[in-house]
């Protein structure tokens, strides 16, 4: 089958942080939807220019932290008062205390994992086949290039408007990218 | 306008007030890719065969031994009442100890601001994973029947016994696995963007299919830095509690038990101090050379080199008031046992290792009190190897000169390590470096991405990252 490759949208290329900053809140105000900037580094400050709401990450570590504690008092109890109690010098089979420094030790390892987990999945990585990823100049966005991606798919989106809006916040290539 | 604009320019600071630049001599964004990534792209040095023959050479020693000890049993080790914990045990404690300076750097550091941390993060962070591996050998040698290993863990077998949760060598069971597990995700999660740029970079299929593999995709979106930048910070808020909780439950494999000279409060905080103390040691043992060889000066500048020691210095003399505390609470008790303990130390029959340690960790380490000695690579990579050698003995001390003269002096023993002991201990150095210099040679040492981010070309309020002048917004 040849069909005819869709376009996923316009890369338009950028040679410094602020100028990349300036075009994205322009891009904010505009009110487009489905764009992205893409940059070697996280830029201070650019959560705000694009108009980004706080992650979400931290929900999936708390939620891992309290999975952890929760299994390793658990765990403990279970092990050592339940099903295999073993009596030392009248101490209490099981007490949070001796319990603690474990799942505190679980408390940790959950939340980690939550926290990494967390973000790929809100990323929604891993994903190794992606149109940038094809587009021949786009490897520069892990060097030196800011690059700022309207998708097709945005409502507000219009060919040639577009083009001319990022050509007009000072990007030095305005290129069509393929699905 | 020109004249309003002139009026409003900013009057610079003095020069000697300036603040001394992260990477030297203003160095851009793709200057800091080429620099870092062209490591591992490079053809492979002549030294690096070197290094890496010998490591292997060496970790094949430790391998061989351990499977003599396995076949022949503890015997084969200078083990022998009273002194029942020996070498493995300090040699556990000593690489577990190393490993703390790379969460430092990258968890409590990064929580402080400290932007300097990222040109020495990923290295440390890797001295870390290392050091906690050969670490981990040694308590799973030291049970003797190590077939058994496995008990330790609160895994079901068919006895149908579980593990005895109120011992602390279990709580460090989990210290040191959740320890080693969460340093592989937070230096894997700050590999992530790095291994994106090997992968843009790479000229072969080969290369290009590795590096994208585990770069899982990553395409650098603002949208996912923003996640990204959330986790890292979680990672390293999860990271401190874990990297002081680890050191001191080691140190309660000590202080819980009833022994003059382990049974002290001051061992937790005492004891994460040391450890920090000794891995920067290591951190300066293993950059120094490394920023030569791999002619990255511009990237660990002398301004981090700097830093490092006087972290050195202030952890080294936290460790020296730890020393006199002790010394000072075993006489104020009135303990004479704890009395005893502390003068066996110093005088008894492992002086020479109590002043050793004095002179190593404390004394020396003085010396980067003068700005002259900091700034002499030759002075702090020989001093970085007397605190490595200094926190050794700390460990010896603690162990062997308490337990060899116990509460019954017909029971005094005069603990001597064999030549099993001393080989299996350089081999775990052979192990340490072979992973190092495979590290070396296939990721970046450096954080590139985050490198990037603390240079003037990457702030976009100042004029290298383009800022107009007068601009503001």
């Amino acid at each position: 089958m040849t069909a005819t490759p869709t376009r996923y949208g316009l890369v338009a290329e950028f040679e410094t942080p602020a100028a990349t900053m300036h075009a994205a809140a322009r891009l904010r105000d505009e009110g487009f939807q489905h764009w992205d900037v893409f940059t070697p580094y996280p830029v201070h400050g650019m959560d705000k220019a694009m108009g980004l709401k706080s992650s979400k990450v931290g929900w999936f570590s708390f939620l891992g932290g309290v999975t952890g504690y929760t299994t390793g008092m658990l765990m403990i109890w279970f092990m050592n008062k339940l099903d295999y109690p073993i009596p030392v010098g009248g101490k209490p089979l099981f007490s949070p205390f001796s319990a603690f420094p474990p799942s505190y030790e679980l408390t940790i390892l959950f939340g980690s994992f939550g926290a990494l987990l967390g973000m790929l999945f809100l990323n929604r990585l891993p994903r190794l086949h992606h149109p940038l990823l094809k587009h021949r100049r786009f490897a520069l966005a892990s060097h030196d290039r800011f690059f700022i991606v309207v998708e097709t798919s945005d409502p507000r989106y219009r060919e040639g408007e577009t083009r001319t809006l990022l050509e007009s916040l000072g990007s030095t290539q305005v290129e069509p990218v393929e699905e | 306008m020109a004249e309003a604009i002139d009026h409003l320019r900013i009057v610079p600071p003095p020069r000697e007030l300036e603040r001394v630049p992260l990477v030297a001599n203003q160095r851009g964004l793709g200057w800091l890719s080429d620099a870092i990534a062209g490591i591992a792209e490079r053809k492979t040095p002549t030294w690096w065969w070197v290094a890496f023959g010998i490591s292997v050479v060496l970790m094949s020693v430790c391998f061989s031994l351990i499977l003599y000890l396995m076949s022949t049993g503890v015997g084969v080790w200078g083990l022998g009442h009273p002194v029942m914990w020996g070498w493995a045990i300090v040699n556990f404690v000593w690489w577990i100890g190393i490993g703390h300076a790379g969460t430092l750097i990258s968890a409590i550091l990064f929580l402080l601001r400290q932007r300097w941390r990222t040109a020495v993060n990923r290295a440390a962070e890797a001295m870390t994973i290392f050091a906690v591996m050969c670490a981990g050998i040694y308590p799973v040698i030291h049970i003797g029947r190590i077939w058994y290993g496995w008990w330790l863990l609160p895994f079901p077998n068919s006895n149908s016994i579980w593990p005895q949760f109120r011992s602390p060598l279990m709580w460090d069971v989990f210290a040191v696995s959740t320890y080693f597990t969460v340093s592989v995700l937070f230096w894997y999660m700050g590999l992530i963007p790095d291994l994106a740029v090997m992968r843009d970079r790479s000229k072969s299929r080969l290369r290009q299919a590795l590096y994208g593999f585990f770069a899982l995709g990553w395409t650098g979106s603002n949208r996912h830095w923003s996640n990204y930048e959330r986790a890292y910070l979680i990672l390293a808020g999860l990271s401190t509690p874990l990297v002081l909780s680890v050191h001191s439950i080691v140190s309660l494999d000590f202080a819980v038990s009833q022994l003059p000279g382990w049974h002290t409060t001051i061992f937790p905080p005492y004891f994460v101090a040391g450890a920090v103390f000794s891995g920067f040691g290591m951190v300066l043992t293993l950059l120094i050379p490394i920023r030569k060889i791999c002619k990255l000066e511009e990237v660990i500048t002398m301004k981090h080199i700097e830093v490092m020691c006087k972290v050195t210095l202030a952890t080294g003399s936290i460790v020296g008031y730890a020393y006199t505390m002790e010394v000072f609470i075993a006489w104020y008790s009135g303990n004479a046992f704890e009395r005893f303990a502390f003068w066996n130390r110093a005088f008894g029959p492992y002086w020479w290792a109590y002043w050793t340690m004095l002179s190593c960790n404390v004394f020396i380490p003085q010396l980067f009190w003068f700005r002259k000695v900091r700034r002499n690579l030759y002075a702090v990579f020989i001093i970085s190897i007397c605190v490595n050698i200094g926190m050794w003995f700390e460990r010896f001390v603690i162990i062997v000169t308490s337990l060899n003269r116990e509460f019954l002096p017909s029971n005094w023993n005069y603990y001597i390590p064999t030549w099993v002991d001393i080989c299996t201990f350089i081999g775990t150095f052979g192990l340490f470096f072979t992973f190092f210099l495979l590290f070396m040679r296939f990721v970046p040492i450096v954080a590139i991405a985050e490198v990037k981010g603390v240079t003037p070309q990457a702030d976009p309020h100042h004029p290298l990252g383009g800022a107009k002048l007068g601009g503001g917004h």
